[in-house]
């Protein structure tokens, strides 16, 4: 994929958490055109709230520092070992800021049938909830959402594509609780 | 919309069998008929002169009868006789037919007709011809009267029962396809509900594309669509009514998802995937009383339920033994037997209206097929083959399948396609843009 300015995906990200309608621009940063959905339709983007990415309590320093996204094996939702190390980070930031509440997207790769991979998309983001869980974070400051193939972040139809796709991401806004 | 049955000869007049149609000495050895099961066919040449217009169709009487022969030459089992080589017009409905005449250009099956209008009513009649036999086929002669928004309907009724008539098989062109219309690029792709006639004609808008739609599915009267929307945040079955366009969500579970609908036969009840803790079973909704039935309790996938057309059992999809297969289990639930046996991934099991057969989608080296296979999982024949097609749904007949495809990389573009059960006559429909997801309604009353 062409590298979309990091920016546009934090807009993005921030837009839907801001309107905590996650389907509407495009899913966690899912893609440049989800950012510009939002532009076009919205009036929710609001770069200011992200934060400054040097500031440790900030949206923007848990997408880039911590790392808001894990990534999975083909059909797969065991998390590896670099995975549980972000979520291990996902889960201190989170414990160290409640003022925070996450909506937990799973997503696969385009292969596979679309209601496979709706449930597919689902097992990854539940097993990211479950290990924040075991970490401390209190369950009632995260929901769990799939969209299966249907917000891929890359468009390519190779490997290199599908692996960025197969993922979990954690979506934060501003609040206690989902 | 009222139908008259013309009386007419009663005896069927003999024709030809149409595996024999290059041998006219054979055109005494049985009706005029196709039997789609054959492998290879010649397709049958069928004149269709344009209707007569028996005053003020003007051009309704060249647009049906244009639709006629576009339904039967789409099935593949047909080939046009066209104008160009007819030697004598129709210009009266009533009058005798010069059958030499049809015979002389081997036009095998001819169809007469007839429009009138009068204000904004219209009457169609028509009669199909045993060209080779000399005769009008019996029980093919009807009269359709409605309003002249509907005339393309009252030319897929014309074409319907021709079809029936010569194949033996229902028809099926009278019916609607609703669908997603799809709109940008891959990764912030709008997507909204649409409904068109099975053809491509008369597209209709059923929501907007603010919100994510995936997989809608007629109820078996058509007049309601089941579908999974994201429009509350979350993915959710929402039920839609045809005619008014309300809609609600059909089950609302804080922290669950729930996908993948579809009716029972007698519409009161919906199986659906409802996922919770990230994990995904069947359950079944009455739609009256609101009971909740759980039908799957497994820590694997089970998803993309669909009934037997007696209702009495569903096929479904599951990863339980640890890729997805195809299972079937009684539609009150309890123990499976898996049906899949081939190498690959199966999913999207859909029952035939005829019983005879689960369609599916299956996935297998990079590349995917739809495909059939009886309900005992034997004689799995696979119809197509691409980057990505997925999804069948069946044509009210059970003789054919409309599926989605889509094409590989950045700018991959999902379009509708249909292929019959024999794996022929694979043709894209036409749509207004990009499209996803077909259903097929019932045959339209």
């Amino acid at each position: 994929m062409s590298l979309m300015p990091k920016a546009l995906l934090l807009i993005a990200t921030l837009a839907l958490a801001a309107c905590n309608n996650p389907d509407r621009y495009g899913a966690g940063g899912a893609g440049a055109g989800g950012a510009g959905g939002a532009g076009g339709a919205g009036g929710f983007i609001d770069t200011n709230g992200l934060g400054d990415p040097s500031d440790p309590r900030s949206i923007a320093y848990f997408n880039q520092s911590v790392g808001d996204r894990v990534l999975f094996a083909v059909d797969q939702s065991t998390l590896s070992g670099e995975a549980r190390g972000t979520l291990a980070g996902q889960a201190q930031w989170l414990n160290t800021n409640p003022g925070y509440a996450a909506i937990i997207e799973g997503h696969a790769d385009e292969q596979g049938t679309r209601e496979y991979n709706l449930a597919l998309g689902a097992r990854r983001a539940a097993a990211v909830q479950d290990y924040l869980i075991s970490q401390g974070v209190a369950a009632n400051r995260m929901r769990t959402i799939s969209y299966g193939k249907e917000r891929p972040l890359e468009v390519c139809s190779e490997e290199a594509c599908y692996n960025k796709n197969r993922r979990a991401v954690t979506v934060l806004s501003a609040g206690a609780g989902v | 919309m009222k139908q008259i049955v013309r009386t007419f000869i009663p005896i069927l007049a003999l024709g030809l069998a149409l595996g024999l149609t290059h041998s006219p000495a054979l055109a005494q050895n049985g009706p005029l008929r196709i039997v789609i099961d054959q492998g290879v066919i010649e397709p049958l040449p069928v004149a269709v002169p344009a209707f007569v217009d028996e005053g003020g169709a003007g051009d309704y009487a060249a647009n049906i009868s244009s639709v006629v022969i576009a339904d039967l030459v789409g099935t593949g089992l047909f080939r046009e006789i066209g104008p160009d080589a007819f030697i004598s017009n129709v210009s009266s409905f009533d009058a005798p037919v010069a059958y030499e005449d049809w015979k002389a250009i081997n036009a095998q099956a001819l169809i007469t007709g007839a429009v009138s209008v009068a204000g904004d009513r219209i009457t169609v009649k028509f009669r199909a011809h045993d060209v080779f036999s000399g005769a009008p086929i019996e029980g093919a002669a009807l009269q359709f009267a409605g309003t002249t928004q509907g005339w393309r309907r009252m030319a897929h009724k014309v074409a319907d029962v021709v079809y029936s008539k010569i194949t033996g098989e229902g028809g099926y062109f009278d019916s609607r396809v609703v669908y997603v219309s799809e709109q940008g690029p891959k990764n912030a792709r709008e997507k909204r509900l649409a409904v068109m006639d099975y053809d491509g004609a008369n597209v209709q808008y059923l929501t907007d594309s603010a919100s994510i739609v995936i997989a809608p599915r007629f109820s078996p009267t058509g007049d309601r669509i089941l579908y999974t929307s994201y429009e509350s945040g979350f993915p959710r079955i929402t039920l839609m009514d045809v005619g008014s366009l309300e809609r609600r969500s059909l089950d609302e579970q804080p922290g669950t998802m729930t996908f993948a609908p579809r009716f029972s036969p007698d519409g009161g009840t919906v199986v659906f995937s409802l996922e919770r803790g990230g994990n995904t079973d069947i359950y079944a909704l009455a739609t009256n009383s609101g009971q909740l039935t759980q039908l799957t309790n497994a820590p694997s996938i089970e998803t993309a339920p669909s009934f037997s057309p007696d209702g009495s059992q569903i096929v479904f999809e599951s990863d339980r033994s640890g890729t997805p297969q195809l299972y079937i289990m009684s539609s009150g639930g309890g123990e499976a037997q898996r049906i899949s046996s081939g190498a690959g991934r199966y999913g999207t099991p859909v029952w035939s209206p005829r019983g005879d057969l689960i369609a599916f989608t299956k996935q297998n080296a990079g590349r995917f097929h739809i495909g059939v296979l009886r309900t005992d999982g034997s004689e799995e024949r696979l119809l197509t083959a691409s980057f990505l097609d997925e999804g069948p749904s069946w044509a009210p007949n059970g003789r054919v399948l409309m599926f989605m495809r889509e094409t590989s990389g950045a700018g991959g573009q999902s379009s509708l396609w249909s292929v019959d059960i024999s794996g022929r006559n694979l043709k894209q429909i036409p749509t207004d843009g990009a499209a996803s997801d077909p259903a097929w309604s019932p045959l339209l009353p």
